[in-house]
């Protein structure tokens, strides 16, 4: 469907830039092809869904993109850093100074207070403790949840731990933040609030990619990429829905009677953050 | 990510499970605890036996005489006349390695004061005796060179029969005690000496001048010296052992290839056999307990293999905020020493309590060697980075994104 494929010029800020991605497993005596040669390029500031139903190869460009994983060949740019040649400690500083990840089920640590979750990324940045406490409590602050600091993940309900966990994806001020069905583990309500904070920090300046397989969801992007069987498929443009919440997101911080979510998600056992 | 980050990150997650981390280091500590209790053991009985040798006397040999034979059966040493008074005054004179040599003739005799009767030992010996033995007098003068010259009736008694003929607290200096119907006069109740390693009580004992031995108490063949030559050396005992040997021997005319006539007992070297003994028997016990540290390792990696596997989520979130692997390895295996060295320190004052209790119990110093105390700590931590250490790489080697994906 090359008529489909209205791959944008190469912009020369792009943030992101994939060329022949290619990531090919082999199980058994099969080769499987999750990703069969992607080229894309994603600007800064740009606010991208990534669309694409189960086993279409976009959970694999995800882990790509957000260098957890390295593509068999092809070659990855990152703001201008050739990524597809790192080492593993590379990937991690990477992921450490330049990414921000919101997944599908928090992934908060339990047991672990908000301010400490959200120090996480900051301790292995060698920040020093009092820098860590005044950057947390900002991200924090920002995402509305000033006044939780010292609640654990099993205090909070299913939108605040997420809102915990964006405010972790941008405390170490990254480049991109990277999205994994950040909703799918919330009710529709609160799945807005979380999508107008997303656009808030799109609209901030950062870039925002986002992975669903929700086309609702992906209404609020202004990009979409379609992918399946390891290749883009469909890649446009698109107006924004904007996000409004039924109450403006920092009220929403006084519902302190707010069910958790229906879907209960887990939280790694154990360990702290600092 | 400083160390001391790493040992806070470490302590919060061993706390979360307390009696999971306690239960780890219970291996650790019961080894460690033994280990240390065991050599306190061993040292605080060494010490014993090296007390109860020195008390003895220092650099001591004994020359008991040859055997009898009658008949083929031998009668073992000390029954056969072959040591002379001109042996023992060889021994005395002629020897430049021998400090003092002192006769001691002995018999098993009851003594009767006025009051009470009591069987022991009874020594004919020289003043000398008194000196080869560091013994001192606790009451009266004790026996002189004049004594013995004239072979007066005078006794110095044993604390222990001191007690028992007089009672303990009386002074028996000045009563008099009949040994076989002969009235001796007490001069002396020597100090009190304690006991033998074998149990034997050094204070059960009587002595009188070897000369008034003989005549009232031994009769009979008096040439010969029926009974022991304690020989005191300068330094050097096992020269004065040689030198006492081949004098004998020149003295007695025995050719080459003749057994010697008479026995040299080397209490210095009996003593250091003793206290070996005991030692190995510590080194026994020490490395069984040092087994119970390498099965305490085990447990500490079992455990932190089960942890690094509930804790999947954890790392594999870790490492998508930027955790590299090595902090991640760090992590663990600094868990895996808290665990292994706060069991060890436990250990340690565990084991310093139990052997102070049992060197109460058994009434010999406590001796903690503080040498082994950090050789044991120090192996607890060597166990605890050995056996973290492969729980820390599997956990440092997963792979983020099925870390991630772990349920």
């Amino acid at each position: 469907m090359a008529a489909a494929r209205q791959a944008p010029a190469a912009a020369p800020d792009a943030l992101i830039k994939l060329e022949a991605i290619r990531k090919t497993y082999v199980m058994g005596d099969t080769e499987v092809h999750a990703l069969a040669g992607v080229t894309l390029e994603i600007a800064h500031g740009e606010f991208v869904a990534i669309m694409g139903s189960s086993g279409s190869g976009k959970s694999t460009l995800m882990n790509i993109v957000g260098c957890l994983d390295r593509p068999t060949s092809g070659r990855y740019w990152l703001a201008g850093d050739e990524i597809s040649r790192m080492s593993v400690n590379e990937l991690a500083e990477i992921r450490n100074s330049q990414i921000g990840f919101v997944f599908q089920n928090f992934n908060l640590l339990a047991r672990t207070t908000a301010l400490e979750n959200v120090e996480l990324p900051l301790v292995y940045a060698g920040v020093s403790a009092k820098e860590r406490h005044r950057r947390a409590a900002q991200a924090l602050e920002k995402v509305g949840l000033g006044t939780r600091t010292d609640h654990t993940p099993s205090q909070l309900s299913g939108g605040q731990q997420q809102r915990v966990a964006i405010a972790r994806a941008l405390v170490s001020a990254p480049k991109l933040i990277l999205a994994d069905e950040p909703t799918g583990a919330l009710d529709s309500k609160t799945s807005v609030e979380v999508m107008a904070l997303l656009q808030e920090l799109w609209k901030a300046g950062i870039t925002v990619v986002l992975v669903t397989h929700e086309p609702d969801v992906a209404e609020f992007a202004a990009r979409v990429i379609v992918v399946r069987d390891g290749l883009v498929k469909e890649d446009r443009r698109q107006t924004p829905k904007p996000a409004i919440p039924a109450a403006p997101v920092p009220a929403a911080v006084d519902e302190a009677a707010a069910p958790p979510a229906p879907p209960k998600p887990e939280t790694p056992e154990a360990g702290g953050a600092a | 990510m400083n160390p001391l980050m790493t040992l806070r990150i470490a302590l919060r997650a061993l706390l979360r499970n307390r009696m999971r981390s306690f239960l780890t280091m219970l291996g650790i500590i019961i080894g460690v605890a033994a280990v240390i209790a065991m050599v306190a053991i061993g040292e605080g009985a060494k010490a014993q036996v090296e007390a109860s040798f020195a008390a003895m006397g220092t650099n001591l040999l004994i020359v008991m005489p040859g055997a009898t034979n009658a008949g083929g059966a031998s009668g073992g040493f000390g029954t056969g006349p072959t040591l002379t008074w001109d042996d023992l005054k060889a021994i005395q004179t002629e020897l430049a390695s021998v400090r003092a040599a002192a006769p001691v003739l002995r018999r098993s005799t009851q003594l009767v004061s006025d009051e009470q009767n009591w069987s022991t030992s009874v020594n004919g010996v020289t003043p000398d005796y008194f000196s080869l033995r560091s013994w001192a007098m606790e009451k009266g003068n004790g026996l002189t060179q004049q004594d013995v010259d004239s072979a007066t009736k005078v006794v110095v008694l044993g604390a222990t029969v001191a007690s028992k003929l007089f009672g303990a607290s009386s002074d028996p200096v000045g009563m008099n005690v009949r040994i076989g119907n002969v009235p001796f006069l007490v001069v002396g109740v020597a100090a009190k000496k304690g006991q033998s390693s074998t149990g034997q009580d050094f204070d059960d004992v009587a002595f009188i001048p070897v000369t008034t031995y003989q005549r009232k108490i031994q009769g009979g063949l008096q040439k010969y010296l029926s009974g022991q030559i304690y020989v005191q050396a300068v330094s050097d005992v096992t020269k004065a052992e040689k030198d006492v040997r081949e004098l004998l021997r020149d003295r007695h005319h025995l050719a080459v290839n003749d057994d010697d006539d008479f026995s040299v007992r080397n209490l210095t070297e009996i003593a250091g056999a003793q206290a070996e003994g005991k030692q190995t028997l510590t080194l026994l016990l020490a490395s069984v307990a040092a087994v119970s540290l390498l099965v305490g390792g085990i447990g500490i990696m079992n455990i932190m293999l089960v942890s690094v596997t509930e804790r999947t989520r954890e790392i594999g979130v870790r490492m998508a905020l930027g955790a590299k692997p090595r902090h991640i390895l760090s992590q663990f295996l600094v868990e895996a020493l808290t665990l292994a060295l706060f069991g060890g320190l436990i250990g340690v004052a565990l084991g310093v309590g139990a052997a102070g209790r049992l060197a109460i119990q058994f009434g010999w110093p406590m001796k903690i060697r503080t040498d082994v105390t950090l050789i044991a700590v120090g192996f607890s931590a060597f166990v605890g980075v050995v056996f973290g250490l492969y729980p820390a790489r599997k956990a440092s080697k997963l792979d983020p994104i099925q870390a991630l994906r772990f349920e």
